[in-house]
């Protein structure tokens, strides 16, 4: 059981990670690596707004959208997997703007650091993205949390090293045209490179 | 009308959405390794995006502004749920192909992007050309990595043998490097250095320069 668990973890935070071998939540990925702070803070956001959403949309899926799941109201035939998608942007926009109102009332310290990026969060396809691949491979609910929080700590983990990586960059002196973005695509391409590495592992 | 053809072709080379403005690349990426998936999803991102422009515009006047993005967000992902039904009705293999890409068209920063920076704020029919434009960008660099990957990686476009494989009896052995998905980050950041060697003013100033003839190494004087 906990081996599963475990396999799950490691799965969703190297092999594949959602950033550099999925490529989702891309361009705040891209927009907000310059400076490794604001990259580290809005990791954190990311791995916390994941960690609720995927749980949620999972049992959402479970209990009202998957074919047969509203049995308990007497309707077991009605299959409402087209309205899935709506839901899940549902679900994700009122957490966003649930842990906002919350962390502004009761944890202001958090709000401060993380409060800029969590309207950015709900457009962020990183997040919805999980919710849909938690879909697609079916996972029970406790699969769902470990696997939200790995998709989460391994996107926080390849913007932070992108972040690095830029900072060390600024530096360095490239050719006109490929200065900023030109090179900061070939830098994540590189990156994405290394995580191919992980592919052969199985546990 | 040149005002028309302005907003329509701008977005092409002048103010790319992916090349200048880093909006919508998570797609670009990620379902290029092949022609045919890679037009399916341009024409399903530049119908979703005229629609929902046209959509957001007509009705931006009755938006309260603190619930704009849900309203937004409604819209968009409404016309994602008919392009997401409508291509597993009449072409299931590539939706197979595409699996959670074309959900994702929600959350591309294009389709939010344009409706808040122009149709919040213009009429619906210049909002739709606006829509349009940008959906073209889009499809021009998805075209341009699409068309390079299938041909170097697999000799093909769009299923069709252009390069005879060795395999096959030919001369060419297919580069599976460019299959891989890294491959089309190398690919966009080498066009976004063209385009930029052709346009200059979309250089970015570094913040920091190489100073003329500086010397290769700092001798340090030791005490």
């Amino acid at each position: 059981m906990l081996e599963q668990y475990l396999s799950i973890l490691v799965n969703s935070i190297f092999i594949e990670n959602i950033a550099l071998s999925v490529f989702l939540g891309m361009c705040t990925f891209i927009a907000i690596s310059k400076k490794i702070e604001a990259a580290i803070g809005l990791g954190i956001a990311v791995i916390v707004v994941i960690g609720i959403t995927v749980p949620l949309n999972n049992l959402i899926y479970t209990y009202v959208l998957k074919e047969g799941a509203l049995a308990w109201l007497g309707y077991p035939e009605v299959s409402l997997e087209f309205v899935g998608l709506i839901s899940y942007i549902g679900i994700i926009a009122a957490v966003v703007q649930i842990l906002e109102m919350f962390l502004d009332k009761y944890v202001p310290v958090l709000y401060n650091a993380l409060g800029v990026f969590l309207p950015l969060i709900t457009v962020n396809c990183a997040i919805l993205g999980a919710s849909l691949f938690m879909v697609e491979k079916s996972l029970a609910f406790g699969e769902s949390v470990v696997y939200g929080l790995g998709a989460g700590i391994g996107w926080a983990l390849a913007i932070a090293m992108l972040a690095g990586i830029r900072e060390k960059l600024k530096y360095s002196d490239i050719p006109e045209g490929l200065q900023g973005l030109g090179i900061t695509f070939i830098t994540v391409g590189l990156m994405s490179f290394g995580f191919m590495s992980f592919g052969g592992i199985s546990l | 009308m040149s005002k028309a053809s302005e907003v329509l072709f701008a977005p092409l080379f002048k103010d790319n959405p992916i090349a200048l403005q880093v909006l919508g690349i998570c797609s670009a990426l990620a379902v290029t390794s092949k022609l045919y998936p890679t037009l399916i999803m341009c024409v399903a991102l530049t119908a979703t995006i005229t629609l929902s422009s046209f959509f957001i515009s007509l009705i931006r006047n009755f938006i309260p502004n603190n619930i704009r993005i849900i309203v937004q967000m409604t819209i968009i992902s409404s016309l994602v749920i008919i392009v997401d039904q409508l291509l597993k009705a009449y072409d299931y293999e590539t939706s197979k192909t595409l699996s959670v890409f074309v959900g994702l068209i929600i959350t591309n920063c294009i389709v939010m992007g344009r409706a808040e920076a122009y149709a919040m704020q213009n009429g619906p029919a210049m909002s739709a050309l606006d829509g349009f434009g940008n959906g073209l960008g889009y499809s021009l660099i998805l075209i341009i990595v699409g068309s390079i990957r299938e041909l170097i990686g697999s000799g093909q476009l769009l299923g069709y043998q252009i390069l005879q494989m060795t395999t096959e009896g030919g001369w060419y052995i297919p580069n599976n490097f460019f299959l891989l998905p890294p491959a089309s980050f190398l690919i966009i950041g080498l066009f976004i250095w063209a385009l930029r060697s052709w346009k200059k003013e979309q250089v970015e100033v570094p913040e920091f320069s190489m100073k003329q003839n500086a010397p290769k190494e700092i001798k340090v004087e030791h005490a």
